[in-house]
């Protein structure tokens, strides 16, 4: 803990207001930096903002945006919204999870390479079944050209 | 001009309540609810409370303002649907084990249940398979029992404001929780027990250890002694049909005798062991210069609060151990029987327990009994109560003084330690012993009193909302006071979390706190000796045993540090 660099925090602090309103915009920081809420940021927030930890774990677990465990360094999302739904995006996520050795709970490899999710509509309906890898859109994807793009992944890392 | 409406054909004058089930209470309907209380925030989660109006639009009765000219019904074929429903579903997600629960009888889930005829569930039920959380030792929680009202959490953030309880997770997953669902006993928890006395079925309860106290008073070869805290005995009449507030002390010696206690004693004198060394380092530090204000420290959950959320400030901290503590200490200081030597407290609170093990007092109380487990323990021993004779506690600690009995209410320890501090600060004897401005159930008094060429301003406060408040005021340098009380469950120790439960319909119908309040400060009024430095008991002690007050042997027996929480 004594290590942990609260350097975003105190920004984010500082960019949206030492409240409790902010609280949520704080997070996001947090969370688009270290990819997940690591349990160092509960502590310190409650005592900058003056609320409680057992409140900002419940806002935590309210909103399925923020993630308690570490995600991998490529998040994919895979879109099952009804467009992509109708177009086939399950085998897609189905060949990924094959791929990884993931499963629904199994969200993240144990290397912290990769984390495959499922979101319920990426609002790219055109390009279905779509899929986004860290918020970049991939377009009418086939399970083949999924995993082709894990493995091309892999090979660059 | 006078406003009204009309509930269930009855014409209700509205006089400024803030909602419409206040209001229907008063003209003697009773709207069901589970998350409604009186003293907390409305959250209107539950809705059992819905009525239905002319038009036949449901709403809530727990968050909908009366309004001049209102016509609504509050039982109806489709709300009697909706209830039930509710009703159904509620259990289908409790663990329905009523005949082992601690709330059996007093569950308003229960209650329910019956009243609104529930007879079948049609859904299935894994609730029971939820573990509980017995890692505190002050409370258990269930969370297989609980049924989401968010009264436990209103309570521990908006008046307690420890925050060791919140909402967590969304729509069928969500759950009271402490931060990252740990154990409560790892968590900002300060075991008042507040959750418990507002939770309306069995999901938060007291810890129970009276299996314990039956096992040692068993057995032949252990002495159990015992001591009975103020507020206990004008807490326990009630379960036994006595009114509320009412003294029943003589009739619960009595009782524990029967049980098998072999001397019981009176917290009481303990009390007048606090106050004759509290004034002392009260005096002590106003005239030498020590840190001021002084906070008291008798409340063990107000202690841990500070431990956590005001290192800064425990040097402030009287550091008295508490009445309990004390009499604990002199008890077993002074006892020389043959026998291994067992020492119980009768307390009306929940954190007693956790200060009874805290390492510094090296297990003087083996064991704390809330008010409910006595009441349960009377009963198991088929003891009729009310019909017993009153007997007294017993010799060398059964004296005590009006200062003494007064503690269970908030400002009476206040109260107590100015009738003892004013006498020895002037010399002289005061003409009235009472103090009326530091009285009632208010959250915040204050008062200012000239004591010869001294000015003492104090403060009393009960609930930790307003203990934060003061304690940021003093951080702040903002607080002139000298000496502060505080006490963490409103009110006092009279509605400590051990005490018997009270129903939600109860608390806001009735004063149970004030009734309470007012049978100690009855019972003072009534005594010949109202000031601790008359104790004859406690002289005794300190002429015998402990030397002078504040001296070397009272502050090892009588005083204690503390140390700030660590953190993890």
């Amino acid at each position: 803990m004594s290590t942990f660099d609260y350097t975003v925090l105190d920004n984010a602090i500082e960019q949206f207001g030492n409240k409790e309103s902010s609280l949520i915009s704080i997070l996001q920081s947090a969370q688009e930096h270290y990819r997940y809420l690591p349990k160092e940021v509960f502590p310190y927030l409650a005592e900058k903002l003056g609320i409680s930890e057992a409140k900002i774990y419940g806002v935590a677990t309210f909103y399925e945006n923020f993630s308690l465990e570490q995600k991998g360094k490529y998040v994919i999302k895979v879109c099952d919204g009804t467009a992509c739904h109708v177009r086939h995006s399950v085998p897609i996520l189905e060949a990924l999870r094959k791929e990884l050795g993931l499963s629904e709970e199994k969200k993240t490899t144990d290397d912290l390479m990769f984390t495959v999710e499922t979101v319920a509509c990426l609002g790219a309906c055109s390009s279905a079944p779509a899929i986004t890898l860290n918020n970049e859109i991939y377009p009418t994807m086939t399970p083949e050209s999924a995993v082709a793009l894990i493995k091309s992944l892999k090979e660059n890392a | 001009m006078s406003e009204y409406m009309i509930i269930d054909g009855i014409k209700a004058e509205i006089n400024g309540e803030k909602n419409i089930l206040e209001l229907a209470r008063k003209v003697g309907i009773e709207i069901p609810a589970f998350c409604y209380d009186p003293e907390l925030s409305i959250y209107g989660a539950c809705r059992m409370c819905m009525f239905e109006d002319e038009r036949g639009r449901l709403d809530a009765a727990c968050s909908c303002k009366p309004r001049d000219g209102m016509v609504i019904k509050t039982n109806t074929a489709k709300l009697r649907k909706y209830r039930k429903m509710i009703l159904e579903l509620l259990l289908a997600n409790h663990c329905r084990d009523c005949t082992t629960c601690h709330m059996s009888g007093k569950c308003r889930l229960q209650e329910f249940a019956y009243k609104f005829n529930i007879e079948g569930i049609r859904f299935p039920n894994n609730a029971c398979q939820i573990s509980s959380d017995s890692s505190s030792n002050s409370i258990i929680r269930a969370p297989g029992k609980c049924i989401l009202c968010g009264k436990c959490v209103r309570m521990c953030n908006e008046v307690q404001s420890v925050g060791a309880i919140d909402y967590a997770f969304r729509g069928s997953k969500m759950k009271i929780a402490t931060a990252f669902d740990g154990d409560i006993a790892n968590s900002p928890c300060v075991g008042c027990g507040q959750c418990a006395a507002v939770c309306p079925t069995g999901a938060i309860v007291i810890r129970d250890d009276a299996d314990l106290v039956w096992k040692a008073l068993g057995d032949d070869n252990v002495e159990v002694s015992v001591q009975i805290a103020p507020a206990v005995r004008v807490g326990l009449g009630t379960e036994f049909g006595f009114n509320e507030g009412e003294n029943v002390m003589g009739k619960l010696v009595t009782a524990l005798k029967e049980m098998g206690f072999d001397k019981v004693y009176d917290t009481n004198i303990g009390a007048d062991l606090t106050i004759m060394e509290e004034s002392n380092e009260l005096i002590h530090r106003i005239k030498k210069g020590g840190k001021l204000p002084m906070f008291t420290s008798c409340c063990p959950a107000w202690i841990r609060f500070a431990e956590d959320k005001y290192p800064d400030l425990l040097d402030n901290i009287s550091t008295c151990k508490s009445p309990m503590q004390m009499l604990a200490a002199t008890v077993k200081a002074l006892y020389k029987g043959e026998k291994k030597h067992v020492h119980v407290a009768i307390m009306p609170c929940s954190a007693k327990k956790d200060e009874a093990k805290r390492e510094k007092f090296n297990g003087d109380v083996d064991f704390v009994l809330s008010t409910q487990e006595v009441v349960r323990m009377i009963r198991e021993h088929g003891i009729h109560f009310a019909q017993l004779q009153e007997s007294l506690p017993d010799v060398p600690f059964k004296e005590y003084t009006g200062a003494g009995v007064i503690f269970g209410a908030s400002g009476g320890v206040m109260e107590a330690a100015l009738r003892t501090a004013v006498e020895t600060i002037t010399g002289e004897k005061l003409g009235s012993v009472e103090f009326k401005e530091v009285r009632g159930m208010e959250g915040v008094k204050e008062a200012e009193y000239n004591v010869k060429d001294l000015k003492v301003k104090v403060a009393v406060v009960s609930g930790l909302k307003n203990a934060r408040d003061i304690c940021d005021k003093v951080r702040a340098g903002e607080a002139d006071y000298q000496f502060i009380e505080i006490m963490s469950c409103p009110g006092g120790c009279v509605n400590g979390g051990g005490q018997p439960f009270v129903d939600a319909f109860t608390r806001s119908a009735m004063d149970y706190k004030g009734l309470r309040a007012k049978g100690l400060y009855n019972t003072d009024a009534n005594m010949s000796n109202r000031k601790s430095h008359d104790n004859m008991s406690v002289s005794y002690l300190y002429d015998n045993y402990f030397g002078e007050v504040g001296g070397h042997k009272a502050h090892e027996l009588l005083h204690t540090h503390y140390e700030p929480k660590k953190k993890n």
